[in-house]
């Protein structure tokens, strides 16, 4: 042994004395078994983290040329694209790391859905995953008002004032969330704190708690099956298990790198993403006297937006919709308890539950494109329907069937024919 | 008195509308001839918009040295540019007033620096191609891509004027500039060219590292997934 490893030794028994690194490494990475199996769609929540340390990194660059302040963001935005020393290339990091995280984030629960992620042992998870999704929803929202563009300032007006549709007091809540009567200077600085302080605060704990209750009971895989149930008698290993590190540390690392290549691609060629990721009217200075035709949040928030413009009005209230968005995003949470089926993974369901899957996907991106486009989009029904708005329908049609999914998937799961789960993954 | 007053405000009010509507409004716009490499059209565009635009409408997150991008030398930005501003490194203000501008004409001209961005290089160039005679409009211009448009045809000593057909809703030129019609087209072609830079100066520069970032991670990603193929070899 030489020298040096002999001292490198002595220090790191001088750590391991005092704090838990070694058993931490153990029991996290080397010595963390992790299903064989793991396909494709089981990339995305390294990715995710990935893209929120990216997110943190770009994000703590921004916050020392940005400034909060209602007359000066517009421009500090400009002068972070133009003046600071590779201002446009954090920036374009940053907004197109939002709308990733997204893809990213959707794709992981997606893969909870396939699998059955969310069953028994792993509810806890499941429900850190969703109280993060909402973490994320409320993060890219503030985020979204510091440019103070035309669309940031009206997309903080219209969100804000959903709130103000709540019975009573609604209108007391929604000048409370704004600091005024309208969104304004105090409502910027307010989503500032929000924004990198906050929410980044909130998110890094559920994450933490996300990965805890994980390596507590143990990952999941595409067959549903639990490896723990069958170990090495002289060693205690899983048998279809095999060490986080090495083997997925250099399999994300595949990931991380495809991921980064489409991440390139946008930030160097496309950063707007044809208005997606960054709208044309978000470069319009926000203007209180100037109500754009048509606001649209951004993609990852439209299959909500439809929702909530889909439910019709009670009366006046329009707070119908509004508790039809927050329950649309709510009803992650009760998938645990919703599904009966005597198997987890989609691989074992049977075409009901497969046929409920695809519907609910199909209306997630149908809701999703309608929310991009004005309501009269695809014209109006003839005198027959009251010359209703098509696109209206058609969303009502795929909210109801989006609701459909989670309400009705306890009799639909426990009457599925399901196939039999082997013993051992399959690869 | 009182009545100037009320006309103009309900200008104003008219003025600001098509604001909220040009996004609504279908109009055929013209492809913009956009050549970010062509230092040659930046130029003659740069001339344009400080010579013309500058006078009212300002840019102001642009710095007139930073046309040393297009080719030019600090030398002579500052000899043959440099009218708003004291120093090179200073930004494209304007000399006029937000408040007179608004009296002026109902609106403050807006800051150009990111217009191409926030509508389209297409709509730039055929907006400054779109104006026609109006005597019901306050300057006496109209603009078919931007109906009731509060900015006067600052160019039309060097386009003409032009008249509009209310059937085919098509425009003619009824009285000739100083400029023949392709000429006209090739100076406006060369102001967008630059607005479209302005509006977005490290283009160029974001382009051409794009390519290198993506050798970089096809190098990377053929690494990656060796490593990762020599380490799964075992694992079945």
């Amino acid at each position: 042994m030489s020298l040096f490893t002999k001292k490198a030794d002595e220090l790191l028994n001088w750590v391991d004395a005092r704090f838990p690194l070694t058993s931490n490494i153990k029991a996290h990475l080397t010595e963390y078994y992790a299903p064989k199996n793991f396909n494709f769609w089981y990339f995305f929540g390294s990715l995710a983290l990935l893209v929120l340390v990216l997110q943190i990194v770009t994000g703590i660059f921004l916050t020392m040329h940005y400034k909060p302040e209602a007359l000066m963001a517009f421009a500090s935005v400009e002068y972070i694209m133009r003046d600071v020393p590779w201002g446009w290339l954090i920036r374009y990091m940053h907004s197109t790391g939002a709308s990733l995280f997204f893809v990213v984030i959707y794709l992981h629960m997606f893969r909870g859905l396939l699998y059955g992620s969310y069953r028994n042992p792993r509810e806890l998870i499941w429900l850190f995953g969703v109280g993060i999704f909402l973490a994320l929803m409320g993060e890219a929202f503030f985020g979204y008002l510091l440019p103070w563009g035309q669309m940031s300032y009206w997309g903080a007006q219209v969100i804000t004032s959903l709130f103000g549709t709540v019975p009573f007091i609604g209108p007391d809540i929604a000048e409370w969330l704004r600091g005024d009567y309208l969104t304004s200077d105090a409502t910027l600085n307010r989503f500032f704190a929000f924004h990198v302080i906050a929410l980044p605060l909130v998110i890094l704990g559920l994450v933490a708690a996300h990965i805890l209750a994980l390596h507590e009971v143990g990952s999941n895989n595409p067959d549903g099956v639990e490896i723990k149930k069958l170990k090495d008698k002289k060693t205690g290993i899983p048998l279809d298990g095999i060490p986080f590190h090495p083997y997925y540390t250099v399999k994300d690392m595949v990931g991380v790198v495809v991921f980064l290549i489409v991440f390139a691609v946008i930030i160097f060629f496309a950063p707007e993403v044809g208005g997606y990721f960054l709208e044309a009217n978000n470069f319009v200075p926000a203007d209180p006297l100037v109500t754009p035709a048509h606001i649209a949040p951004t993609w990852y928030f439209t299959p909500y937006y439809s929702i909530l413009r889909a439910v019709p009005p009670i009366g006046i209230s329009q707070f119908p919709g509004v508790a039809a968005m927050g329950l649309a995003v709510l009803a992650f949470a009760f998938l645990p308890w919703l599904d009966r089926s005597s198997v987890k993974s989609i691989r074992y369901k049977g075409n009901l539950y497969k046929g409920w899957l695809a519907a609910f996907v199909v209306s997630f991106l149908v809701l999703g494109y309608l929310g991009t486009v004005p309501a009269n989009v695809w014209g109006q029904f003839g005198d027959w329907l009251g010359k209703a708005d098509i696109a209206t329908v058609v969303a009502r049609v795929f909210t109801v069937i989006y609701f459909a999914f989670f309400i009705l998937m306890p009799w639909y799961t426990k009457k599925d024919k399901t196939k039999p789960v082997p013993e051992r993954v399959t690869g | 008195m009182m009545k100037i007053q009320m006309i103009k405000k309900a200008v104003f009010v008219l003025v600001m509308l098509p604001t909220l509507a040009f996004a609504n409004v279908e109009v055929h716009l013209d492809k913009a001839p956009i050549d970010p490499s062509d230092q040659a059209s930046l130029q003659r565009g740069a001339r344009t918009f400080i010579n013309n635009c500058l006078n009212c409408h300002s840019a102001s997150y642009m710095r007139y040295n930073r046309l040393q991008d297009i080719g030019l030398t600090e030398k002579q930005i500052k000899e043959n540019l440099l009218f708003t501003a004291e120093k090179v490194g200073d930004p494209m203000t304007t000399a006029m007033n937000k408040k007179d501008a608004k009296k002026w004409f109902g609106v403050a001209p807006p800051d150009l620096s990111v217009e191409v961005r926030a509508r389209g290089a297409d709509w730039v160039y055929t907006y400054m191609r779109s104006f026609y005679r109006d005597e019901t409009r306050p300057s006496g211009w109209n603009n078919l891509v931007f109906d009731k448009v509060a900015m006067p045809h600052v160019l039309y000593e060097l386009q003409g004027e032009q008249a509009l057909n209310h059937e085919t809703h098509t425009l003619t030129l009824t009285k000739s500039g100083k400029l023949s019609v392709e000429e006209y087209d090739a100076l406006v072609g060369d102001l967008t060219n630059f607005m479209a830079y302005m509006a977005e100066p490290a283009k160029q520069q974001r382009n051409r590292l794009g390519w290198f970032v993506l050798l970089f991670l096809g190098v990377l990603l053929v690494l990656t997934y060796k490593l990762k193929k020599a380490y799964w070899k075992d694992i079945h």
